[in-house]
């Protein structure tokens, strides 16, 4: 039984008691005295030439106090790309600048080129409809295949085409890859789309900027994951605004998803506009334009090819991918498709060879960007439909084949044809586990009792790995990354005993203030009611690069481990002190220092106090006080993995499906808080559904977003899902970090979609409907009939 | 225009523009800022209040409609002491938030769903809260607290 509040303990989390009672403090809740507001006029066009823009009568209107446009901008610097990415010939990626507002073009629907603030949100709006653009519509660059054959036709003219890079990996295995194709006794091959979706946090964007003149500092409060990654990016490229100069704070922040690690121009206006006002400006996103500039996910048009042998054996895996990034390279837009996608290609499988071809196009759409799982639900969803379709070719169990092709316990670490390491991992484990947890023997009769009804019942299997705990910086250094992705805590233990910690990542729904005081309860002995989070402030916390791909408790877990062992240290050598013995006979247990085999001890308190008021205390040789900060960077990724079981029944006749059960076997390593990484499977799952059944950004051929609100954009319901069986017991702890944890917050979208298309397939097969090999996503019961009735 | 109404037991009133909407008038006009926008179509229930026991989008109604109206926020959804009702404690206990933004719209569908149907079933929760949105949870763990603060928790748990 883990101990109430340390590690392992489903603890109840603290901060519900203010988001219950509607205490929460979420950006759009802040007023500052004296604010102004500012409202962002935007493009209606996908692409045109702004010729003018008259914000003559706009001025005039009450209330207004200033309007800006990207002209006001044009010297500050573009919002830039984290990752550089080179293309197959040697040339480096295409980069053109991604202004704070339109200047010269708009690019997408939703684009924005002027900015009005005025005494209130509504006359800035009515002030915004008074402004008068000149703007030459251009044709619009939709399709990506169209984008990548027609240069002349840019979305960007100043670079040569609409291709931003046309990747290889790895370049080095291409022939031996294409030398087992030549040689294969089959080949699975299979087209398919990754739709494009709206990540949807609940919470919609909102920036204050606040620029203080007596001290010449700013401030802004923001909706982000990764407060210093904003504010490094706003210093350092955009706005050029000294690092110390400048605080970023992120407070409560309602779900991101991806979508919310961006740092947005509309953040850089509203500093700008406070600066030049002497007032803080306030802007609130609401939900339609939440949908033309929030970055998209996903959006990927792929062919993917499998060589095996006719008993199943994997020989080789290819695939050529299309891969959209929209108008603009959003911060993470070119490592997503790549070193995020094709690294994983391998999935948890022996493949000898893979090679992975990936073609990054720019198009008149929002950017598309890293949405909850970010490349590795792309690979997955391709590695796992063609091989359920291959296993269908070869007339084979699609389990055994799964499993036949496994790497094997005895093979880690395992280094991959596409460049990663796995330290461990045990996929037969969890594969068997789904197969317990879900009744597979009453299957068949589950099948006959729906047919029995009219109904089509299938089974789909999906496992899948990914590469979270991102990431070690020098490996990714040498890939392109910009930036470090270390994280950072300091463990500041108070004179009287209770401790503050102070955290790079951040929590936006992950529960971080419940499960990080968890885990130093459990390293320091201290009650976990005794130690408070502290995240979202830069001018509080540590450099740290936030929350996203599953790392927080990887990365900056470890560094508060780091960080508390450092006390431990620090401690043993006040209490050798304090008990007159030697350091190496201090023991640190259940938060008492003692002498080793003695009763002579000092509490954790009693430590803290003296290291405060050091009256008797080692201060020839020992600073006082009782603070210790860590930077960890993590020595290679996590790769938290699992088998995922989905059971549908289809009725032919409309096309619709419906999930009957959803199954989780995962492994995540070990555990803290057993509620919370399932409620982070539920959350993740329900949104892999979302794509798989329902969500799909679509565009015209105009460029014009035909799905700008929950109108038009389905979103899953609490009466479109089922509940969700979720089992983590399968645990291979990560060899690496201190916890042995892998990452949770992601698996439930990487798993899900592979598994709802590969029931809906194998319920039409088993219902004799054979000629029907693919379906895109989502599979709307239209398109579902439609391939029934194909 | 000046608008009172009756807000969580007190008198409360603020200016009012003829297109101020019930959401902005407790949020900006009173500070409670416990209830949510979340979409500008009515559809995601963020907003949800209660006027005179009835749920409602607060984001569709128009401040000076209700005038004079009781209305109940998730301010004032917490016990006489202070301490989570049992719809709250059940969110908590069951874990039926992460992020919370969606939170103060699902408990107050919940309490509304629960006083019209003290003991609804598992399809019926999900039915009712057809209307609201959650992004984070799967919606798997607040029904499993809707269905616990209606006293039917443990056959629920039972059962999975
Ligand atoms: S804000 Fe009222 S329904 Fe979305
Ligand atoms: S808890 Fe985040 S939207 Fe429901």
């Amino acid at each position: 039984m883990p101990k109430d509040g340390g590690i392992g303990a489903s603890t109840k989390r603290r901060e519900d008691i203010r988001f219950l009672t509607g205490k929460g403090r979420y950006t759009a809740d802040i007023n500052l005295r004296g604010q102004a507001f500012a409202c962002f006029l935007r493009s209606d066009v996908a692409h045109g030439r702004i010729n003018g823009i008259d914000t003559s009568a706009a001025a005039e209107m009450p209330g207004v106090l200033a309007i800006l446009t990207g002209e006001d901008f044009k010297e500050v610097g573009g919002n830039p790309t984290g990752w550089l990415v080179q293309s197959r010939n040697g040339e480096t990626m295409k980069e053109p600048k991604r202004p704070v507002l339109a200047h010269g073009k708009v690019r997408h629907v939703g684009d924005a080129y002027a900015m009005v603030i005025a005494e209130t949100f509504e006359q800035a709006q009515d002030a915004c409809d008074a402004i008068t653009a000149d703007i030459e519509e251009l044709p619009a660059i939709v399709d990506m295949a169209a984008a990548v054959a027609d240069a002349s036709n840019r979305v960007h003219d100043e670079i040569s085409d609409n291709i931003v890079f046309d990747w290889g990996w790895i370049e080095d295995n291409r022939a031996a890859v294409d030398a087992a194709f030549a040689a294969a006794p089959h080949v699975t091959t299979l087209e398919l789309v990754n739709n494009r979706l709206s990540p949807n946090p609940m919470e919609p964007r909102a920036s204050i900027g606040d620029f203080d003149p007596g001290t010449g500092d700013y401030k802004l409060y923001t909706t982000s994951q990764n407060p210093h990654l904003s504010r490094l990016l706003i210093s350092a490229f955009v706005m050029g605004i000294p690092e110390n100069k400048l605080t970023v704070i992120a407070p409560d922040v309602g779900g991101g998803f991806g979508s919310k690690i961006y740092h947005y121009g509309e953040e850089a206006a509203v500093l700008a506009a406070s600066k030049l006002l002497n007032r803080p400006v306030k802007w609130v996103c609401d939900r339609s334009e939440a949908f033309m500039t929030d970055a998209h996910g996903r959006d990927h048009v792929t062919k993917i090819e499998l060589a095996t042998d006719m008993e199943g054996n994997f020989l080789a895996l290819r695939t050529e991918t299309l891969a959209n990034v929209g108008a603009y390279l959003s911060n993470f837009a070119t490592c997503t498709p790549t070193f995020l996608h094709g690294t994983l290609m391998a999935g948890p499988y022996k493949t000898p060879h893979v090679y992975v071809n990936v073609k990054a196009v720019f198009t008149n759409t929002v950017p598309v960007d890293a949405y909850r799982g970010a490349g590795r639900p792309e690979a997955t969803y391709s590695i796992e439909r063609v091989i359920d379709k291959a296993a269908r070719e070869l007339g084979l169990d699609p389990w055994e084949l799964r499993a036949k092709n496994f790497l094997t316990t005895d093979q880690f670490p395992y280094t991959t044809p596409v460049g990663l390491v796995y330290d461990t991992g045990n996929y037969h484990a969890t594969l068997d586990k789904l197969g317990e947890m879900i009744d597979r023997n009453g299957f068949e009769a589950r099948v006959a009792e729906s047919r029995a009804r009219g109904k089509l019942r299938g089974f789909g299997l999906s496992t899948w790995i990914e590469a979270c705990g991102i990431a070690p910086s020098n490996l990714v250094g040498v890939l392109g990354a910009r930036v470090g992705l270390f994280d950072s805590a300091t463990v500041r233990v108070n004179a009287t005993g209770n401790i503050s910690v102070l955290v790079g990542a951040h929590s936006h729904g992950q529960g971080h203030e419940t499960v990080f005081a968890q885990v130093i309860s459990d390293k320091l002995g201290v009650p976990a009611s005794s130690i408070e989070i502290v995240h979202g402030d830069t001018s509080k916390i540590p450099f740290g690069m936030g929350t996203y791909g599953s790392r927080s408790l990887a990365v900056c877990g470890s560094a508060m481990v780091k960080a508390a062992d450092k006390i431990i240290a620090k401690g043993k050598k006040i209490a050798a002190h304090m008990l007159e013995a030697s350091e190496d006979d201090i023991v640190f247990e259940d938060g008492a220092f003692s002498v080793t085999g003695t009763d002579k001890q000092k509490t954790f308190g009693e430590i803290a106090f003296s290291a405060y008021v050091p009256h008797n205390y080692p201060l020839e040789t020992l600073e006082p006080g009782l603070e210790e900060t860590a930077f960890y960077d993590p020595s290679n990724f996590t790769y938290p993995a699992g088998a995922y079981g989905c059971e549908v029944e289809v009725d032919a006749e409309t096309g619709r499906v419906e999930i009957v059960s959803f199954t989780c076997a995962d492994d995540f390593g070990n555990v803290i808080n057993p509620m919370i990484v399932e409620g982070q499977v539920h959350g993740g799952v329900a949104q892999g559904i979302g794509q798989a059944l329902m969500e799909s950004v679509r565009y015209n051929e105009d460029g014009q977003l035909l799905t700008g609100s929950y109108m038009d954009y389905a979103m899953p319901r609490a009466d479109d899902l089922p509940n969700i069986t979720v089992d983590h017991s399968c645990a291979t702890p990560c060899t690496h970090n201190p916890l042995g944890v892998k990452g949770c917050g992601e698996a439930g979208a990487i798993g899900s979609p592979p598994a709802v298309v590969n029931a809906v397939l194998d319920a039409l097969h088993r219902g004799g409907i054979t000629h029907v090999t693919h379906i895109d996503m989502p599979l709307t019961p239209s398109r579902v009939w439609a391939a029934i009735n194909g | 225009m000046k608008v009172t109404m009756t807000v969580n037991g007190k008198a409360m009133s603020a200016e009012t523009e003829g297109r101020t909407l019930l959401s902005s008038f407790l949020r900006d006009g009173l500070g409670l800022t416990g209830t949510h926008v979340g979409c500008d179509t009515t559809q995601c229930g963020a907003c949800v209040v209660h006027v005179d026991g009835k749920p409602v989008k607060s984001c569709t109604v128009l401040a000076q409609d209700v005038a004079g109206a009781e209305v109940r926020t998730i301010e004032g959804m917490a016990n006489k002491d202070g301490s989570l009702s049992v719809i709250q404690q059940a969110f908590q206990d069951h874990h039926g938030l992460q992020c919370g933004f969606c939170t103060p719209g699902m408990v107050m569908s919940s309490a509304a769903l629960l006083a019209e149907n003290p003991t609804p079933t598992e399809a019926e929760v999900r039915a009712y809260l057809e209307g609201n949105i959650c992004r984070c949870t799967g919606y798997h763990n607040i029904v499993k607290a809707v269905m616990a603060a209606s006293g039917q928790g443990e056959q629920q748990l039972a059962a999975e």
